[in-house]
């Protein structure tokens, strides 16, 4: 049905042309899921939107044909390509946030997209809309089709995004990062969904997503880019399993597997030149400083009845505003030197448990304990605790948590200076630098902005960071999801290195179960604000007691390669 | 160091944009013609022993002047040139200091403001309302009349320029309030603040050395165009007579003097000072603009 050959996508810029998508070949038939996966910078959203006519200006398509049956989707002036959109081709975003219009019913947006490519009676049109709605299980539509899109829950609102992609019967849907914004169990239902619509319709979906999971889950066939490049294409059983490119491999490796630990990832080879030669600091330098000065931690971690809440949104002048209680009654205990992995969905009250660890938040009741002496909370932990430095923070985003304005040196620099580790600025700057060599950086890094950076460099910088406290406890919020699988890889190795070496205690807080089991010696689930179930992280992965942790675990979309054993 | 400015983004980008580079031209020019007018001007027009009456209202050169005075003279024989160079080093001299007070009281409160929140915040934020209810002339007025009553009558007449500056730096500091407050809303829930804060750090430092520079942007674009308010709002004040007298003209001073000429036919006196405030004003408006889309990537 949908033919690409040799595609390929040039951005015209400042220093040159930029070649996006260089020669790249698919098909896709009637009903089939072909999943286009890669990792950022890959080239797959361009394809997506190159196949849409909705390239981003000033990109082109330089070379290659697109037909959509008949069709040949380049010859199109911009009239004929508008009728297109939508009436054969649809799209589905990542964001079913922002890809409604809040300020229009749901019933409005449908009748209006239907209306625009057919010529309908608005009545005809509401019937086709709730019929729709059926369709894709939303029940009681008749009443749910009046509501506005914020009166929908996350993966209600991605549900009604496919209905409007529906509406007109299209013949493909390009669906970018589907499932990327939503919990496991919503997840579970849209990709159901997804597979529902490609049998029963023969709709073609082009699934754009850099989980191989997902990919495993539902594609037919699988076609993995790096660069711009295609580097292997086939039935996805195939290619996921037994990979011929070795970047695929490599891939393959990289993900962590749901059903057993490894010890360490075999990670992919890293196309990024080294920075130049490493100075003098040496890893050896920062290890010895590290340890010269680190006191074992006698015990652990302990959190004892934590309740937080927040107030609510105040609804009336008069009265006090419900309080929402993020954390409810929670105890766990994090032993020395181990890690505890903290998981659950979005809202269950996992970054504000490292928020109430590390004094941001306040919690209402309950107590911290740190090394079998109290920890005061957050309104009570003066500036000079001695907590300060002792509990260290890894955040998710490393785009937003190093300083874009201070250079690598300043922002190692900083725990040293503050804690009056080192008063001596050029002994600062060498421990810094001793420190980007362990964590796997060159020490003329030293020098440079966060910017010149990659999201994986930056976390490490991050981690540096934060051992520069000399820390007994760290507490990882999400350390690896905002990066790609194989980066994930390097940092997971990274932390586990560490740890194991300076005997850190480590609260690991995630969404990924995968890589929960591969980090953690204890685990810990979240619902909201509760503790599910607590335990060592072996028992919990093979035979979890609560039934929720059992779903949770179900639902995860597994892939296991075979070539990482 | 020149070469990496060069070759930054934003001289990428005025490189592209006529509109600015003439705006930049014009703006150098006016402002280098006000800093250098001790050496441009052939007269002091401070100095009335240095004209004579006799000078008085010649028209321009091309109207058949005197070669001396290219663009004219007043009714005292006053050198149109030298009087406008003058006039703008002034006038650019108040804009300045409004704008660097402004700043400086407009973003301390605002990051305050924004950092702490709660009640201080309350009362930054509702001061900041019942400013901006008051129209800059009005507080201008207000400030005159209590320095009047309260200073010397000798005092009065040398800190005139201290306390238009005041009152311009009144009424422009809720503009940055409210921007760097707004600013800091954003980024104070970002990871590398809370990095911080989970640090220990001194809410000072975090606020200065962490949180300002990364908010410099929207209120750098505040600053060019708040320049040209306050240069406005000089030229306002003393065009009422509220600023500066006649014996120390600014701009503003020159243009309320030439409106008494509109219509005896010296239409110099009046259209040239006003043509070098709009010059000036408009140039520096345009350089705000690009600035803002510079530091506004949605716009591009």
């Amino acid at each position: 049905m949908l033919t690409v050959e040799n595609l390929t996508v040039e951005f015209p810029g400042r220093f040159g042309v930029f070649t996006a998508i260089e020669d790249v070949s698919l098909t896709i038939a009637p009903g089939e899921i072909h999943g286009l996966v890669g990792e950022s910078g890959a080239g797959k959203s361009t394809i997506g939107a190159a196949i849409i006519g909705l390239l981003q200006v000033p990109g082109r398509v330089a070379n290659g044909t697109m037909t959509l049956g008949e069709t040949d989707l380049r010859s199109l002036g911009p009239v004929e390509a508008h009728r297109l959109r939508g009436e054969r081709i649809s799209m589905i975003f990542q964001d079913p946030q922002t890809s409604l219009n809040p300020l229009m019913t749901i019933e409005d947006q449908l009748i209006e997209t239907i209306q625009a490519h057919e010529d309908i009676s608005t009545s005809d049109a509401r019937a086709r809309a709730i019929a729709l709605l059926e369709e894709i299980g939303i029940t009681d539509a008749t009443s749910r089709i009046k509501a506005y899109p914020h009166q929908f829950s996350g993966g209600m609102r991605q549900r009604v995004v496919i209905a409007l992609a529906l509406c007109t019967n299209p013949e493909l849907i390009i669906a970018d990062e589907p499932t990327t914004a939503l919990d496991v169990a919503v997840q579970s239902q849209v990709l159901d969904l997804i597979q529902r619509l490609a049998n029963t319709r023969g709709i073609g979906f082009l699934l754009i997503t850099h989980d191989i999971g997902v990919i495993a889950q539902i594609t037919d066939n699988v076609t993995v880019l790096r660069n711009g490049k295609v580097m292997e294409t086939g039935p996805t059983d195939k290619v996921l399993r037994r990979p011929e490119h070795p970047y695929t491999s490599a891939l393959m490796a990289a993900v962590p597997p749901l059903d057993r630990k490894l010890d360490r990832f075999l990670v992919p080879d890293d196309d990024t030149p080294d920075l130049a030669a490493p100075t003098g600091r040496s890893a050896a330098d920062a290890e010895a400083w590290l340890s010269s000065g680190t006191q074992a931690l006698g015990e652990g971690l302990l959190v004892e009845n934590v309740t937080v809440r927040f107030s609510g949104n105040r609804t009336s002048l008069f009265r006090k505003p419900p309080a929402f209680t993020a954390l409810d009654d929670v105890s766990m205990s994090v032993r020395p030197g181990t890690v505890m992995g903290l998981v659950g969905e979005s809202g269950s009250g996992k970054s504000t448990m490292a928020k109430v660890i590390t004094g941001l938040v306040q919690p209402s009741a309950g107590r911290l304990c740190l090394g079998g002496t109290d920890l005061p909370l957050a309104r009570e932990r003066g500036r000079k605790d001695p907590s300060r430095r002792l509990i260290q923070m890894v955040f998710q985003d490393p785009y937003s948590s190093l300083n874009s304005r201070h250079r690598i040196g300043d922002i190692l620099a900083e725990p040293l200076w503050l804690y009056g580790l080192e008063a001596d600025a050029d002994k600062r700057r060498d421990i810094a630098a001793a420190m980007l060599d362990l964590v796997g950086l060159s020490a003329d890094a030293i020098d440079r902005f966060p910017h010149q950076f990659s999201g994986g460099q930056r976390q490490r910088i991050a981690v540096a960071r934060s051992l520069l406290a000399r820390p007994r406890v760290l507490i990882c919020d999400e350390p690896t999801s905002a990066l790609d699988v194989s980066i994930q890889a390097q940092i997971l190795n990274l932390l586990k290195d560490l740890q194991a070496r300076f005997g850190l205690t480590i609260l690991f807080i995630s969404h990924n179960l995968a890589v929960v089991r591969q980090m953690c010696d204890d685990v810990t689930v979240l619902k909201g604000g509760k503790v599910v179930e607590t335990g060592a992280s072996e028992a919990f992965f093979t035979q979890p007691d609560a039934p929720y942790s059992r779903e949770l675990l179900q639902l995860t979309p597994g892939f296991t390669s075979g070539a990482a054993a | 160091m020149f070469a990496r400015l060069v070759r930054s983004e934003p001289a990428y980008l005025f490189f592209r944009s006529p509109a600015a580079m003439l705006a930049a031209v014009v703006a150098i020019l006016v402002i280098g013609g006000a800093i250098c007018a001790p050496w441009l001007a052939r007269t002091d027009p401070y100095d009335l022993s240095t004209f004579s009456l006799m000078d008085g209202l010649l028209p321009p050169v091309w109207q058949g002047g005197d070669p001396r005075f290219l663009l004219g003279t007043d009714d005292q024989g006053r050198d149109m040139v030298s009087a406008i160079l003058y006039g703008a080093r002034l006038s650019l001299m108040i804009g300045l200091m409004a704008m660097v007070i402004a700043t400086v009281l407009g973003v301390g409160l605002g990051l305050a403001a924004g950092y702490f929140g709660g009640v201080f915040d309350a009362i930054v934020m509702r001061v900041a309302d019942v400013q901006l209810a008051l129209p800059a002339i009005l507080t201008a007025l207000l400030i005159d009349g209590v320095s009047r009553g309260l200073l010397p009558p000798e005092m009065q007449q040398d800190l005139r320029v201290a306390v238009l500056t005041l009152a311009i730096a009144l009424s422009l500091w809720v503009n940055f309030a409210r921007t760097a407050r707004a600013s800091v809303f954003v980024e104070r829930n970002k990871d590398y603040v809370q990095a911080a804060m989970i640090m220990g750090q001194h809410p000072l430092r975090v606020m200065v050395r962490h949180i300002l520079p990364n908010i410099m942007g929207p209120l750098l674009v505040i600053m060019t165009v708040d320049l040209a308010s306050a240069i406005l709002l000089e030229a306002t004040l003393s065009f009422l007579g509220i600023g500066l007298p006649a014996d120390s003209p600014s701009l503003g001073t020159l243009i309320r003097i030439g409106m008494q000429f509109l219509l005896s036919g010296e239409w110099w006196i009046l259209w040239v000072p006003t043509l070098f405030l709009v010059a000036l004003v408009v140039s520096i408006n345009v350089l705000g603009d690009f600035l803002r889309d510079v530091f506004n990537p949605r716009l591009r």
